[in-house]
């Protein structure tokens, strides 16, 4: 059996290439680097040919390029392939919003691009093609908005200021990703579905940043949908809800209402502006770099 | 040997109740199976679609009680479409034509309609149980019938279903007359209910003994709720928005205090933590404990809960416990036995485990034998350890948010944790991997899971040889579902009839093709091949060479299923 070094090696193909060339140093590295000698199950040792330091290092520059093209909205097309529901969608950003506490849970947080290096370092098995496949209709979360009802755009509404910027970061770093493959920004996003091909990301300067994957993590939609609504309201009940607001999620591909809002129909642009005529209402939404915006401003 | 009459015979088989054991009886000669087969009362369809209901009524003509299980396990996850198939009316209308005397009903993942729950409640005078799990399709409307036409019923079980609430009465369908309740879940229903008929229902029910709310259930009728039901054993609390005033968190207090049996607690669907303290009566003497759908309470008012939770048994989480928190229950669940750690922000993908709680439940928790874990990173170190701590696992799930991620202190995949895994826990039966996976890991699976009945396996694995390694080892695999791994034909067709000894393949995003599916299902006529085809492009006449995104395959004795929608070809 091939040791599983070079295993390793030939799919991360980025900063490990170094290391392998000169086996004698990283023998060294692993005797000094690890605590733990690893010992695979047929009781020989392996040694890890990363630093892992090296790779976290190569990351944060990454990370650094990236925050730079956080800089447009995107929103999934009313055409865009989606037949199944996809609660997903709005729950990206309502999860978002709610979940994460205003100080972070644990030190990862931020540096939890850097954790997020290797995604895309797995998989390059060399089935780019099934990847390629990967249905572009399924993803989730094209909706990096939340369309808020609100006669005073700048109610907060217990968003989060920097979750935004995290939301907006994240996408921008997905969206790099699939920039280069697809040629062109297509408008519904849909296709930061899954972690590409290792060899067609531009590997310069190629981030490798976590895309979200259909069906990935393994959660039931039914406990992903109840987390959102449930956080949700404990947060508005909690006061930070702005008076005289109202808070609904648009998922452009979903059919996700909250609240008050019909659950199963789908919200469009035409049925909100129907529901505010004649109000003292406008509708706005607050884009991922917290930006409002009327509506009607963007061609969604 | 000796002669038995029938009835002694009968008698005899009435202590065996498990379908397994029931299987083997029916096996040992014909009389047994005559006598098995007719006195069997409860069964037990791992899939809708491998026998039909009119083979099973014919077999089992005692028939009173069966369980269904529809859709495949992925499409929890989304990867199924919607209208796939697992409707249950073809079955209901079979029983209820064949007079059937059916009195439990036990569906997963199923499509029920309003009709078809109509149609239970008119056609079974003795129908005494409804369970749902993870099914759709009906509304409460449909509630509303079984509960007014139901006249016996004592259990209906409402577990994660997507319902379509009309927020119609359907609780004060339940008649006067109607006594029998015994367990009552509608946690996932999302609509108001009519809180009056609830009470004056409890009220009435004296052999209540399990009630799950949903949200639309204020602490004060909470209270009031609990004042006239003291027996509960298993309590599902609505929601906890608000802060309750002292007069209404007094009574709480007041009642919990004369609830001594409650051994299961969930539910806080909406939860101020402040309401928690209440619930410190009651958590000595706790089994069962699932805060999982419960993301306002955060990590300090769980530890302080835990920690009076000696008795625990089986614990479902948020992670927002911590690794701190699987420390405390580590060190004070000394009888856990299941627990499971969910994420509370799964899109971010920041998970609040890691190893370290892992590797502390191991080594704190001795009878711990099923797990499912939502963490953020793993290393082969913490799965040889846990390995060690644990042998006595049968369930175990790991999911690292990250899928592809390898060890995270060594970045090797994490084969040899896994590894360890199966080499230790022989009694393992069900695996669910994550990280940096190559085919070393199926290597050692298909040496050392000699029980292993089921797996599931996503972005894993180098060549076809994984799944090769894995389907010549594992002797007892029934369910196998493999999704973004690169495993194609030729790791399809190496052993074909090593399907029909199994319940169902899925794989999706994989390297098979339309044409090795093809070959597949011609080879093994007792297979229904199915393929899930989304896009346009494709039809059936398509070059065999095209990938078949997403596959899945079942033995079945019913041939091809009629009601398969369009975009589902059986080859």
């Amino acid at each position: 059996m091939s040791p599983p070094l070079l295993g390793v090696v030939e799919e991360e193909g980025q900063s490990n290439v170094t290391l392998l060339a000169s086996p004698a140093s990283a023998e060294s590295v692993c005797l000094n680097g690890l605590e733990l000698k690893e010992r695979n199950y047929m009781g020989l040792s392996d040694c890890s040919s990363v630093d892992s330091s090296a790779v976290s290092a190569a990351s944060d520059e990454r990370k650094t390029s990236l925050n730079l093209k956080a800089t447009e909205l995107r929103l999934g097309l009313p055409g865009s392939q989606s037949p199944e529901r996809n609660p997903e969608l709005s729950l990206l950003s309502s999860a978002q919003f709610d979940e994460k506490p205003f100080f972070p849970l644990h030190p990862s947080n931020d540096g939890h691009y850097s954790t997020q290096k290797n995604v895309v370092s797995g998989n390059k098995r060399g089935f780019s093609d099934a990847m390629d496949e990967f249905s572009e209709s399924k993803f989730m979360s094209n909706s990096e908005v939340n369309a808020m009802l609100s006669p005073r755009p700048s109610s907060n509404m217990g968003l989060k200021p920097g979750m935004l910027e995290n939301l907006g970061v994240q996408q921008a770093k997905v969206k790099e990703i699939v920039a280069p493959k697809a040629g062109q920004e297509r408008s519904h996003a849909a296709n930061e579905t899954r972690p590409p091909h290792n060899s067609s990301a531009n590997n310069s300067s190629a981030p490798a940043p976590k895309a979200q994957v259909v069906g990935w993590p393994p959660i039931k939609s039914f406990r992903k949908n109840s987390l959102a609504t449930t956080s949700k309201n404990t947060e508005e009940v909690d006061g930070k809800a702005g008076p005289g607001a109202l808070f609904i999620k648009v998922s452009m591909d979903g059919q996700y209402g909250s609240h008050g809002a019909p659950g199963r129909e789908m919200l469009s642009e035409s049925k909100l502006k129907d529901l505010l005529h004649g109000s003292e209402y406008v509708l706005t939404y607050e884009d991922k770099d917290g930006d409002w915006m009327l509506v009607g401003d963007v061609p969604w | 040997m000796n002669y038995f009459p029938d009835e002694v015979l009968e008698h005899i088989f009435d202590f065996v109740t498990s379908q397994r054991d029931r299987n083997s009886v029916s096996q040992v000669c014909k009389p047994w199976y005559k006598i098995e087969s007719s006195s069997r009362q409860k069964v037990f369809v791992g899939n809708c679609y491998a026998i039909s209901p009119e083979r099973v009524i014919e077999r089992f003509p005692g028939l009173k009680s069966i369980t269904l299980k529809g859709k495949p396990h992925f499409a929890d996850f989304n990867l199924v479409p919607p209208d796939w198939g697992g409707f249950v009316y073809p079955w209901i209308e079979a029983f209820a034509r064949n007079n059937l005397g059916l009195e439990e009903l036990k569906l997963k993942r199923m499509i029920i309609s309003d009709e078809c729950l109509e149609l239970i409640s008119r056609s079974f005078a003795n129908f005494k149980s409804l369970v749902l799990v993870s099914c759709e399709g009906f509304s409460t409307d449909g509630l509303a019938a079984i509960a007014s036409n139901c006249s016996f019923l004592r259990e209906l079980d409402l577990q994660e279903n997507d319902v379509e609430d009309h927020r119609g009465h359907w609780l004060s369908c339940f008649p006067d007359t109607c006594t029998s309740l015994v367990s009552l879940n509608f946690a996932c229903l999302k609509g108001d209910v009519n809180l009056a008929a609830l009470e004056r229902l409890v009220a009435r029910s004296p052999n209540l003994r399990s009630l799950r709310l949903n949200h639309a259930v204020p602490l004060d009728i909470l209270q009031k709720i609990l004042m006239r039901a003291p027996h509960l054993v298993d309590l599902g609390v609505g929601s906890y928005v608000h802060d309750p005033d002292s007069e209404t968190y007094n009574k709480l207090v007041t009642a919990l205090q004369k609830c001594k049996s409650v051994r299961s607690l969930s539910g806080f669907l909406e939860a101020a933590p402040q309401c928690l303290s209440a619930f410190h009566l009651i958590c000595p003497n706790l089994t069962s404990l699932n805060l999982s759908y419960a993301p306002g309470i955060h990590g300090t008012e769980l530890r302080k809960l835990i920690r009076h939770c000696r008795k625990l048994q089986r614990l479902w989480i948020l992670d927002c416990i911590g690794d701190e928190g699987l420390e405390v229950v580590a060190s004070t669940c000394k009888d856990l036995q299941e627990i499971r750690v969910f994420p509370s922000d799964p899109f971010v993908g920041n998970a609040a485990v890691t190893e370290v709680g892992l590797v502390a439940l191991s080594s704190g928790c001795p009878k711990l034998h099923s797990i499912l874990y939502f963490c953020q990173q793993m290393t082969n170190a913490a799965l040889i350890t846990v390995a060690k701590n644990r042998p006595n696992f049968t369930r175990f799930r790991l999911c690292i948010l990250d899928p592809t991620k390898p060890d995270a202190v060594t970045n090797q995949p994490l084969d040899e944790g896994f590894g360890a895994i199966v080499h230790s826990c022989k009694g393992l039966r069900r695996l669910s991997m994550s990280g940096r996976l190559t085919d070393k890991v199926f290597l050692y699976i298909g040496m050392y899971a000699e029980q292993l009945e089921m797996i599931s396996i996503a972005f894993a694995g180098d060549t076809d040889k994984g799944m090769q390694y894995l389907l010549n080892g594992c002797k007892k695999l029934r369910k196998l579902e493999i999704r973004d791994c690169p495993f194609g034909n030729a790791a399809l067709l190496m052993d074909v009839g090593k399907y029909e000894t199994m319940r169902s393949l899925w794989m999706s995003s994989c390297n098979v093709t339309l044409g090795g599916c093809k070959s597949l299902a011609k080879k093994m006529p007792m297979l229904n091949v199915e393929i899930i085809n989304e896009t346009d492009q494709m039809d059936i006449s398509a070059d065999d060479r095209q990938k078949a995104e997403k596959m899945f395959l079942y033995r079945t004795l019913a041939g091809r299923r009629k009601d398969a929608p369009e975009f589902v070809w059986t080859l």
